[in-house]
């Protein structure tokens, strides 16, 4: 994938990370992610990410797993082995509800995990790099991309007039490898 | 339009209300010309079974509001406080609709015509083995009292219940050691109601209103499944109200955030109403023993057949799909549509259920029904305005007021 530079800063308040994003966006900057520990509430909206299509996905992997269900039962216990069940008909259909529905139940959860999974870039063995590790910890990490028009000393100065801490420059993988974290290594213990 | 603070009704609200409440008595006195007066047991069965049906369902749907009042109280809940006025006001209708329900019941009870509760009749339950096995539940003595109990209880828990919420409407509660004492007791209130209500709706009261007309025939899931019934049709009650009210310019901080609140409960219960009407099918269908599918025999493949599928379509079906995506369920246009369709699809639910036993061999005409159900909803409407009015829509000093008003999904 592609090395990238960034212009990387630490949030400590909620109150001071919502105006700050609603100023970076306005101010042109071009915003890559901000890192939470926590789900926050419309964050996503102030960034302007537009809604997840996991629900979509969920919905289809749910209807594949009903039809799968009726329409496997459907032809074992009427074409392919259709056996006398206490002299009920063989589509038997309120009989196939509980299979039906936990058919449906599965194929939408694993489905949605995994799709999750896949939209996350997350896999085993799979590493990406960290803007900042305090990210997973107690502090929100704010990553701006930097493109041929940024001027980077004038963005450090606006993202800590913002309201963040710890304002660095880096330059980051935006893609995943498989392997360890060795490059990582060296640079936590420096 | 500017927002107020205090309900007013608006211009045509009480007027609707009476035009409904006028056409509700018309059936009635329809339903008594045609069928009531006359000299047929299971002619009158006909007129006592609609207003029987009517009652006992907006009877528990606008209780079911009060349900929710207390068990939100229960989980500390804070998002409904915005709107929590609506749902206290639709509860006021209790005390009334609850003596209109008694009265008919207990008439029906004590009435010469046991076509309706066939265990009245105490000379056929002597020779009726299944019957006088269940003499020590269905009894006239232990009907009336249960009744009578439930309707003064639930009137008087909800009645204490909002008066908890207007009492601190002018002082405000200073300290946090006050604000906790208040939840405290709120919660202790709600917590006698919900014991109250379980012990009621959820256990005995359908069994002994609705299910003893199939005196032969039972059902443990029943109540539950009434339960689920009338609390998915409230919840399409209390949002019902909010839209309204909305429209008119009132309730000033409750949002599409709340009304997708309401929307995830209309469509939760939906499915869980399912859950509940097919655990209860699958089991009777597949034992397939004649003492359990007398029941489903006139509902499923007989003369009821249209009304049953019909009625499974609307509560299952419609929204399940309708009420799927998040862009539904913040829509004041679609959330009216399918709270209607709810109340409308609930209510033939509870028409299927008394119907069938009374009148087994000919559908009677919904006409006169659907116009007693009029009736009751204008009741309804202008009781719960009229409660409205008496209290400020925001109970402004409440602890958790904050929450709801930041309330985010």
């Amino acid at each position: 994938m592609a090395k990238k530079k960034f212009i990387v800063g630490n949030f400590t308040d909620e109150a001071v990370l919502f105006p700050a994003v609603k100023k970076v966006r306005r101010a042109g900057y071009k915003l890559h992610d901000v890192f939470t520990p926590f789900p926050i509430h419309g964050l996503d909206k102030e960034m302007g990410l537009r809604d997840t299509s996991l629900h979509t996905a969920g919905f289809i992997y749910g209807i594949t797993g009903t039809s799968t269900a009726v329409g496997f039962i459907t032809w074992a216990l009427t074409i392919d082995w259709a056996i006398n069940f206490g002299g009920k008909p063989y589509f038997a259909l309120p009989a196939w509800i509980p299979v039906t529905f936990e058919l449906t139940v599965l194929f939408a959860a694993v489905g949605m995990v995994l799709t999750f999974c896949w939209l996350c870039q997350l896999a085993p063995f799979v590493k990406k790099d960290h803007f900042n590790p305090r990210s997973t910890d107690d502090t929100f990490v704010m990553a701006i991309e930097c493109t041929s028009s940024t001027n980077e000393a004038e963005a450090i100065q606006f993202l800590q007039a913002a309201g963040a801490t710890d304002v660095k420059v880096e330059t980051k993988e935006t893609g995943w490898w498989l392997g360890s974290y060795a490059n990582d290594k060296m640079r936590f213990e420096k | 339009m500017s927002i107020r603070s205090t309900f007013t009704a608006p211009k045509n609200y009480n007027t609707i209300a009476w035009t409904f409440m006028a056409i509700g008595l018309l059936s009635i006195i329809g339903l008594w010309v045609t069928s009531g007066s006359s000299t047929d047991p299971k002619e009158q069965a006909r007129f006592w079974a609609s207003l029987l049906q009517n009652s006992v369902f907006f009877l528990l749907i606008v209780n079911a509001s009060m349900f929710f009042v207390c068990i939100t109280t229960l989980a500390w809940g804070g998002w409904q406080m915005s709107f929590r006025r609506v749902p206290e006001a639709i509860s006021a209708v209790v005390p009334v609709m609850g003596v209109i329900a008694a009265a008919i019941l207990l008439s029906i009870v004590f009435g010469d015509n046991h076509t309706i509760y066939h265990w009245t009749d105490v000379e056929h339950v002597k020779h009726d083995e299944i019957l006088s096995h269940k003499k020590g539940f269905l009894n006239k003595t232990f009907f009336s009292v249960v009744t009578i109990l439930t309707v003064v209880l639930w009137s008087l828990l909800g009645w204490k219940m909002r008066q908890l919420s207007r009492s601190i409407d002018d002082e405000p509660l200073a300290t946090m050691e006050e604000r906790k004492k208040y939840i405290f007791k709120n919660t202790v209130w709600a917590a006698l109601y919900i014991v109250v209500f379980s012990l009621t709706v959820m256990s005995s009261l359908p069994w002994l209103w609705l299910m003893s007309i199939d005196a032969h025939w039972y059902s443990t899931m029943y109540s539950w499944y009434t339960f689920a019934s009338t609390f998915v049709s409230g919840m399409a009650l209390i949002a019902l109200f909010v839209v309204i009210l909305k429209n008119n310019g009132y309730l000033e901080y409750t949002n599409n955030e709340h009304l997708h609140d309401l929307g995830k409960f209309m469509f939760a219960f939906s499915v869980f109403w399912t859950y509940l009407w097919f655990s209860q099918f699958m089991l009777i269908w597949y034992a397939n023993i004649p003492e359990e599918t007398v029941y489903f025999q006139p509902r499923a493949h007989g003369i009821y057949k249209g009304i049953f599928w019909f009625m499974f379509i609307i509560n299952f079906i419609a929204p399940l799909l309708i009420l799927m995506t998040r862009s539904a369920k913040r829509n004041y246009g679609t959330i009216t549509f399918m709270a209607l369709l709810i109340i409308f699809g609930h209510w033939l639910d509870f028409y299927q259920m008394v119907f069938p036993a009374v009148s087994p061999n000919k559908v009677p005409n919904i006409i006169y029904d659907l116009g007693v159900a009029l009736g009751f909803v204008g009741l309804i409407m202008y009781m719960t305005g009229r409660a409205l009015a008496k209290a400020p829509l925001l109970a402004r000093n409440h602890p958790f007021v904050k929450e709801s008003l930041i309330h985010h999904t």
